[in-house]
């Protein structure tokens, strides 16, 4: 059985193969008078194991890792260049997975398996937040179609308050079902359900809307996270020697370090790479003639080459005077030091959890690797990063929402906007007349 | 729940308690006559908790209250301190609207304050956290920051002219999102950095806890804010209708309750919620129709930024002018009026009112089931005869995100200084393409004259 025993050999998590979440900590604890959450059974498929039965327990995992390593990284290549249509369901199959494992953790936590309505209230929740979510940056991008059809127009402008009754109606519907001796229970999983919903979904949110800036805010951050996660790995096993948190006892500073150097590296000339290509860069719309998504523009000024004059010091060093680079390069650092320097944080912040309830893994959905949520931990804090990065510093609002927003208001309102536009842009010069 | 591992404390003897006022469990809802109605039919058969029961603190009652009802019987003395307190609660919230939004805001914020230390103190007592590492200072770290993302969200909006003057405003303004999430972010990292090998698992809930609370109590109360821009009549009116229906609702039971409404508050009946309900109606639609005469009540709040201080002036929008209104043939052999005068806010109200009946209780039960799950009586001491300041406002938060969702749905439509904010920050190519949209579409309205040749 996977989970308890820590010199388990199966995953072989804790007998220093796991770059992640070393369960050093778990061996003490595992006198557990909290209920340990077992796992499910051992997931690899039937081929695989046939295929590496001849090695030994240690190796076969490095394999098994391996193997399905390389199966993701190819997998999130091909839906890359299957394009935007496929990335949304795929964050949206993400978020529900992770959604579902964590629940599942809280269940088996609290042993509510049998609270009544437990099950259809939360996954409930789940349907109206993302009603409310996805309502909310639908409205935005696909403005055009929305004002062609009927219905979509009344679902549009009423959509806070249908998002609203929505909610409300699970919130009496959790209020009639308290139980008058699972209350406590009752509220645990309540609130368990909403921290989640506010991790989860939110933040698998603001990744669609940094993926419609272009897909290039997807693929960079999430390609930086792994990267930092490999290289980290790679630089602790050669290198590591101290540790570095309590939380996680196989992370060790040299890997931090390491990690962080070839991470920035690695970011910087991923950069270049994908800034040249329109695909990548372009906002994603939708053209409604088409009835496709659509990447094709005009480069903003992020993504085209710049000189760039260096200053003297590396002047007398590299012997160059100036240096042509993409100014996204330049943003590029700042990400990969973000996804190295904080981004851990996130993944010991799931340690601790899993350390506080005492689970191995979130779930055992990838061999080898343990659940979704065991991959995307780091993802998180990253994804909202971009989001506050990108409001913050590089766009201002979506001019199609202010549009929209524009033609909503009163007509003097719309007239005194407009006089104030008009001579901001006189003064600016762009207007003549 | 699964924390043995902790000590649990073993509840005093009765006789200790028997001279507070408030608190055990097991004496009945004698002296804590449920004018919201949480009594503990349900806490006596619970009573012999594994869990730990939360002790609240010693008697408030002023002194000078206590000598001067100190003849009466203990529950005429009740009821006694009980209105009194009300009496007092409601002429002080009379005298705040007199003074302004300022003091408006200013209550809020404390409320707001004081129900967060409400609930986290709960949490603490609940998990006997008052020893884990930096915890108190996190949680209030959090709200801090919180409460600075969410005022300096309103505050670029309705300060737009004042910010523009200040340099260091400007730049607090312009990267707003991004000093708020540093900020957050900080406590996040000194979070994991200060997770302790024995207490993950206390950590992780009291974590939690604080982000629940913020969720519930610091959106609620910008809402509220919100509101009070559009209006002090957005504030005013939602929190007398359901401050009204509670008063109401406990008369109707007292005097003609007899069928239970749910188990979760054995003290509530069908006759007291039905009319409370009704009573409710009438009360919100004359006191609409009182309020929406005054331009204090019905302006949008405006910071003058010549003289610094809060402005309520403007012409009243067309919900707060007197319209005339065709009633149905019904209603017309009824009454033999034809037509009836209103202001279209009275027709709001009516719908103000019926969420506050029939929707606002469920903030009730669901804080009844939370002191029900936590065996804590009251909130806090804060009020004597009432608990503590959430059981003041457990309903008024459904009803104030329900106002705020109203108003934007059905009342007004986005904020025009924040439109004319959000296009001056776009790229001149942007602008100018929206300009020329809203100039075709002026034209097309009728409200630009139609294009001309050029001249200058």
């Amino acid at each position: 059985r996977m989970g308890q025993a820590v010199s388990d050999d199966t995953y072989g998590h804790a007998d220093g193969e796991g770059e992640r979440e070393g369960d050093g900590e778990a061996e003490g604890d595992s006198k557990a008078d909290a209920s340990e959450v077992p796992p499910a059974t051992d997931d690899t498929p039937e081929c695989l194991n046939k295929a590496l039965q001849g090695l030994s327990s240690r190796w076969k995992n490095w394999w098994i890792r391996g193997i399905l390593s390389l199966t993701m990284i190819t997998g999130f290549s091909l839906l890359i260049y299957m394009g935007p249509i496929m990335l949304i369901p795929l964050v949206m199959a993400i978020q529900i997975k992770c959604f579902q494992e964590i629940i599942i953790i809280g269940y088996r936590v609290y042993h509510s398996y049998d609270l009544p309505w437990f099950r259809t209230l939360s996954w409930y929740f789940l349907v109206c937040v993302n009603y409310f979510f996805y309502g909310e940056t639908l409205a935005d991008y696909f403005g055009v179609l929305v004002q062609r059809e009927e219905p979509l127009q009344f679902l549009v402008r009423y959509h806070r308050f249908i998002s609203f009754t929505l909610y409300l109606t699970g919130f009496c519907v959790f209020v009639l079902s308290l139980v008058k001796k699972h209350y406590r229970l009752q509220f645990y999983m309540f609130a368990w359900t909403h921290v989640t919903l506010l991790i989860v979904v939110t933040q698998s949110h603001l990744v669609i809307q940094n993926l419609f800036e272009g897909l290039i805010w997807f693929i960079f951050p999430v390609s930086t996270v792994i990267c930092n996660d490999i290289m980290a790995y790679v630089f602790g096993f050669f290198f590591g020697r101290t540790p570095l948190i309590q939380l996680s006892p196989k992370k060790t500073w040299e890997g931090f370090i390491g990690g962080f150097f070839s991470t920035v590296i690695f970011g910087f000339i991923f950069a270049y790479l994908l800034a040249q290509y329109q695909y990548f860069v372009c906002p994603v719309e939708f053209d409604s003639e088409t009835n496709r998504f659509a990447v094709d523009c005009q480069p903003s000024s992020v993504f085209v080459l710049q000189v760039y004059t260096l200053p003297a010091i590396v002047q007398n060093v590299t012997r160059w005077e100036t240096v042509t680079l993409y100014p996204f390069q330049i943003h590029s650092i700042s990400i990969s030091s973000f996804a190295s320097l904080i981004g851990p944080f996130g993944g010991f912040f799931a340690s601790g959890f899993k350390r506080a309830f005492k689970i191995k893994d979130f779930a055992d959905t990838i061999p080898g690797h343990g659940g979704i949520m065991d991959r995307f931990d780091c993802q998180y804090l990253m994804a909202t990063f971009v989001h506050v990065y990108l409001t913050s510093f590089i766009r201002g609002p979506n001019p199609s929402k202010v549009l929209q927003q524009l033609l909503v208001l009163h007509p003097e309102q719309q007239l005194s906007i407009f006089n104030a536009l008009r001579s901001h842009l006189r003064e600016k010069g762009v207007l003549t007349e | 729940m699964r924390n043995s591992s902790l000590q649990q404390t073993v509840p005093g003897p009765r006789s200790l308690h028997h001279t507070l006022f408030y608190q055990v469990l097991e004496t009945d809802g004698e002296d804590r006559l449920g004018l919201t109605g949480e009594p503990d039919g349900e806490a006596d058969g619970d009573s012999k908790a594994d869990t730990p029961e939360i002790p609240t603190s010693v008697d408030n009652t002023p002194q000078c209250l206590n000598k001067a009802l100190e003849g009466l019987s203990s529950r005429w003395r009740n009821w006694w301190i009980r209105g009194i307190l009300s009496f007092t609660m409601i002429s002080g919230f009379f005298l705040i609207i007199y003074l302004g939004p300022v003091m408006l805001i200013i209550v809020v914020m404390t409320v707001q304050i004081k129900c967060f230390q409400e609930i986290i103190t709960i949490g603490y007592r609940v998990y006997h956290s008052y020893d884990l590492p930096w915890f108190r200072t996190l949680s209030w770290y959090f709200l801090i920051c919180v409460n600075y993302f969410f005022y300096g969200e309103t505050v670029a909006d309705y300060f737009g002219v004042l910010v523009q003057k200040e340099e260091p405003l400007q730049f607090l303004v312009r990267y707003h999102r991004f000093i708020s999430f540093t900020l957050y972010l900080a406590g996040f990292c000194m979070f994991v950095l200060s997770l302790v090998k024995k207490h993950y698992r206390l950590q992780f809930y009291m974590f939690a806890w604080t982000h629940v609370t913020l969720l519930i109590v610091v959106t609620q109360s910008h809402l509220v804010i919100q509101n009070l821009f559009e209006g002090m009549i957005w504030f005013i009116v939602p929190i007398s209708i359901v401050i009204c229906n509670d008063i109401m609702a406990y008369l109707f039971g007292f005097f003609f309750g007899r069928t239970p409404l749910i188990k979760l508050s054995p003290k509530k009946t069908w006759e007291g919620f039905i009319g409370g309900f009704l009573s409710t109606v009438v009360f919100g639609f004359i006191f609409a129709y009182l309020l929406a005469q005054y331009q204090y009540f019905v302006c949008p709040v405006e910071y003058d930024s010549e003289t610094n201080r809060f402005a309520v002036e403007c012409q009243p929008s067309e919900l707060f002018v007197m319209q005339e209104y065709r009633l149905p043939a019904a209603l017309q052999n009824v009454l033999r009026w034809k037509t009836v005068k209103m202001y279209p806010f009275q027709i709001h109200s009516v719908a103000l009112s019926t969420f506050a009946s029939l929707i606002g209780p469920f903030g009730g039960f669901f804080a009844s089931g939370f002191k029900r799950a936590f065996k804590i009586k009251d909130f806090a001491n804060t009020i004597p005869g009432h608990g503590g300041i959430m059981d003041r406002f457990d309903c008024q938060y459904l009803m104030a995100t329900f106002v705020h969702v109203y108003i934007a749905s059905f009342i007004r439509g986005p904020n025009p200084s924040k439109v004319l904010q959000q296009v001056l920050v776009l790229q001149p190519e942007q602008q100018l393409s929206i300009f020329n949209t809203l100039r075709s579409h002026l034209q097309d309205k009728g409200i630009l004259p139609p294009p001309r040749p050029e001249a200058q």
